[in-house]
């Protein structure tokens, strides 16, 4: 180690070019160290998890109030007044848990979503204070939001069975699709928490941008009607509408959830989208939204502590 | 600090070259896209701010090397660049094992979370493995001395309990390389002699530590050897005592531009003379502002006569920044009868010492009466000039005296018995 200086006439030591073992390159989103990585986003994620059930008396009813409440309204208007499900027969069946299935992904997109735009700025203190891979950060935050999912998902299965679901195979499908939805949520979650940094203005476009995927996903209006107002038409522009809509990958994780785990005699999500290959579609885009996310972050990485 | 543990063959644990650092400061930040898209073309102007220009050092395993500067200096961007938390825009660093930073105690600290949570969360930030920071987590509140305290909320802390738990979270940490910034002033007396206590036991183990701070003495106490930042420039590296004098003489001597007598100053007396120029030295010319410790220091006082006086009296005092008079001379004493000066006449009265002034800053006062009864003012002589005394020993009183110390054992009382009887 010692070929790594030289004394200069004073005696001083002065380092001399690769000297030494490890440079240091400044922070970046990930390092070399991945266990670090995950124990920091998990640990994270874990301590935030801790605040929301234990905070209160009720935690973990508050935790579920929020998805349960907006079921509520919406069944009561949808449903009871407006008779959304009543016109597609099979399909109907058990609408309720479809809704709620539908309403708990949504909350899962959301919350991880819409809380990584402020994590990164919010989290300062540790940003300028301590060396660690800064993805860390928008990955706990989804990791938070997979924690309520799993929750919630308990209360759909409940749900689903006192609705009369038989459980099936299908049900095997469903880490999948937390899997797919994990990765789009991932994507844009890297991709709006290092744009807040230097763009405030991210987190009201977000607001809106998440209210329109809500209403452009099938939450409340089953993908069966869309299909049945859009498909036999032969105008290609509402063919194109479709196809846009189909794109979508909440719609595709919506419908699938859907069809796998609470009614087989809804569509599938490759048969809403008219096949299987259509389905590379949605796959790409979440593909391309989580290495674009990754890419942003990456590059936005050094200087978080900078520009914060 | 020269018989420490290093080791001789010259291994190095953290080395930086040619480190550069400049901030890019906006002047008018556009914060939204929506500015963006107004203005598109608009090119934010920014002002550049030099934080390190061309760093280079070298710091050995196991030794305690201090960064000392002043506010702005740099030492803290240059210890964040170490930390890996900035990126050096220019300039290479390495360093050999596992490295830990201290810039903050308790970063991450949730004051809704008990002692134990925070605990864990806080080692697993600071590098250790989740495994480790739970099986520490008995030595840190032990430690801490909160044993009694650890199921309550952070928030419900005081604020010197909270100090003591980051602190020993962050000395369970048990890098080989520790990056530390001016975390020692914390907590009640007795708490900081536990952190020395720590210090002093890491620097025996072997450890590499920096340390950034502004604080000379415990540079002096503690380092090995130092590195004076200012303006972002490496101004001086080496034994810890040369630092510390070239430190008192970039915080006080380049700010000292009022040598010169101000016309301003309130001044009392009849006028019959006045005390016009004062400096440090021999010569008025060479206008010193610097005392060196322990030196010989003359003060002199130029005084011109306005009318005839006899035999006047001129005290000198210096006083320190509380005001208060450390060193009085006074020519009465020793030189009574001073003689006779006419108009127009220009005296030079001297005042030398030895000087035993502890470092810092001081201003000198001179005062010509007439001698006789009362000692009348004619001109009193103050606030125009001050010095700064440079020195590395500040023992904390008002004057550095050298005192001799003696231990002498008489032995065991019962042994005292014993030779009486």
């Amino acid at each position: 180690m010692s070929v790594g200086t030289r004394s200069t006439l004073d005696g001083q030591l002065e380092p001399v070019a690769g000297a030494l073992g490890t440079p240091i390159r400044g922070p970046r989103a990930l390092t070399g160290d991945r266990s670090r990585f995950w124990q920091l986003a998990y640990n994270i994620a874990r301590s935030e998890f801790k605040l929301k059930f234990f905070g209160s008396a009720l935690g973990y009813l508050w935790q579920l109030m929020r998805p349960l409440l907006l079921f509520g309204v919406l069944y009561v208007f949808f449903v009871e007044i407006f008779h959304v499900d009543r016109a597609k027969g099979a399909a109907a069946h058990a609408y309720g848990a479809q809704l709620l299935g539908s309403i708990v992904l949504f909350t899962f997109f959301s919350e991880a979503t819409t809380g990584a735009v402020r994590s990164v700025v919010d989290r300062e203190n540790l940003v300028r204070k301590i060396q660690f891979p800064r993805l860390a950060i928008p990955v706990s935050v989804v990791l938070l939001g997979l924690f309520n999912l799993g929750l919630n998902l308990v209360v759909v299965l409940i749900f689903a069975v006192i609705s009369g679901v038989k459980p099936t195979l299908t049900w095997l499908e469903l880490p999948v699709i937390v899997a797919f939805l994990t990765v789009f949520s991932t994507g844009v979650a890297m991709l709006l928490s290092a744009l807040f940094v230097r763009f405030r203005d991210i987190q009201p476009i977000w607001e809106v941008g998440s209210q329109i995927l809500f209403y452009c996903s099938p939450v409340i209006i089953p993908v069966e009607t869309v299909r049945e107002r859009l498909v036999p038409n032969q105008d290609a522009f509402k063919h194109f509408l479709y196809h846009l809509y189909m794109l979508n990958p909440l719609a595709v994780a919506f419908q699938e959830l859907r069809h796998a785990m609470i009614n087989p005699h809804t569509l599938s999500a490759a048969q809403a989208s008219g096949s299987w290959q259509a389905l590379l579609g949605p796959v790409a885009l979440v593909a391309i939204v989580f290495a674009l996310g990754f890419l942003v972050f990456n590059r936005a990485a050094p200087h978080i502590a900078e520009d914060l | 600090m020269g018989d420490s543990p290093k080791s001789k063959s010259g291994d190095l644990a953290l080395a930086a070259h040619g480190l550069h650092k400049t901030f890019k400061i906006p002047e008018e930040r556009s914060h939204t896209l929506k500015e963006r898209a107004l203005h598109p073309f608009r090119r934010s102007r920014y002002e550049r701010l030099e934080a390190l220009k061309d760093i280079s050092f070298a710091v050995e395993r196991g030794e305690f090397f201090g960064i000392v500067g002043r506010n702005g200096s740099g030492k803290s961007t240059l210890l964040k660049c170490l930390a890996g938390i900035y990126r050096a825009d220019r300039g290479e660093i390495w360093c050999e094992g596992r490295m830990s930073t201290f810039i903050e105690l308790g970063v991450g600290f949730n004051p809704d979370l008990a002692a134990y949570d925070n605990v864990t969360l806080n080692g697993i930030m600071l590098g250790l493995s989740p495994r480790e920071a739970r099986a520490r987590y008995e030595r840190v509140i032990e430690f801490a001395e909160l044993e009694e305290f650890q199921d309550l909320k952070l928030k419900n802390y005081s604020s010197g309990m909270h100090v003591r738990l980051a602190f020993s979270v962050a000395i369970q940490v048990d890098a080989e390389i520790l990056l530390i910034d001016e975390v020692l002033a914390v907590g009640d007396a007795g708490f900081q002699q536990k952190c020395f206590d720590v210090f002093n036991r890491m620097r025996d183990e072997g450890r590499t530590i920096v340390f950034v701070t502004h604080d000379m003495s415990a540079v002096n106490r503690f380092c090995h050897r130092a590195m004076l930042l200012e303006r972002g420039e490496l101004v001086a590296l080496g034994e810890p005592t040369q630092v510390a004098d070239k430190y008192l003489e970039v915080s006080f001597g380049r700010e000292i531009g009022y040598t010169e007598l101000a016309g301003d100053v309130p001044r009392v007396g009849d006028g019959a003379a006045r005390v016009s120029d004062v400096w440090l030295g021999d010569m008025p010319d060479t206008r010193a502002t610097i005392a060196p410790q322990s030196q010989p220091t003359t003060l002199k006082a130029l005084v011109t006569f306005n009318t005839t006086v006899r035999d006047p009296a001129v005290t000198m005092a210096i006083h320190n920044e509380d005001h208060q008079p450390v060193i009085v001379g006074n020519t009465v004493i020793e030189q009574e009868h001073s003689g006779v000066f006419h108009a127009g006449e220009q005296v030079v009265f001297a005042f030398s010492f030895h000087n035993m002034l502890a470092p810092g800053r001081y201003e000198p006062s001179f005062t010509v009466s007439h001698r006789g009864g009362g000692l009348s003012v004619i001109d009193r002589y103050q606030g125009g000039f001050s010095f700064v005394v440079t020195g590395s020993v500040a023992s904390g009183g008002l004057v550095e005296v050298p005192v001799q110390t003696e231990i002498t054992n008489h032995g065991h009382l019962d042994l005292q018995h014993q030779t009486i009887a």
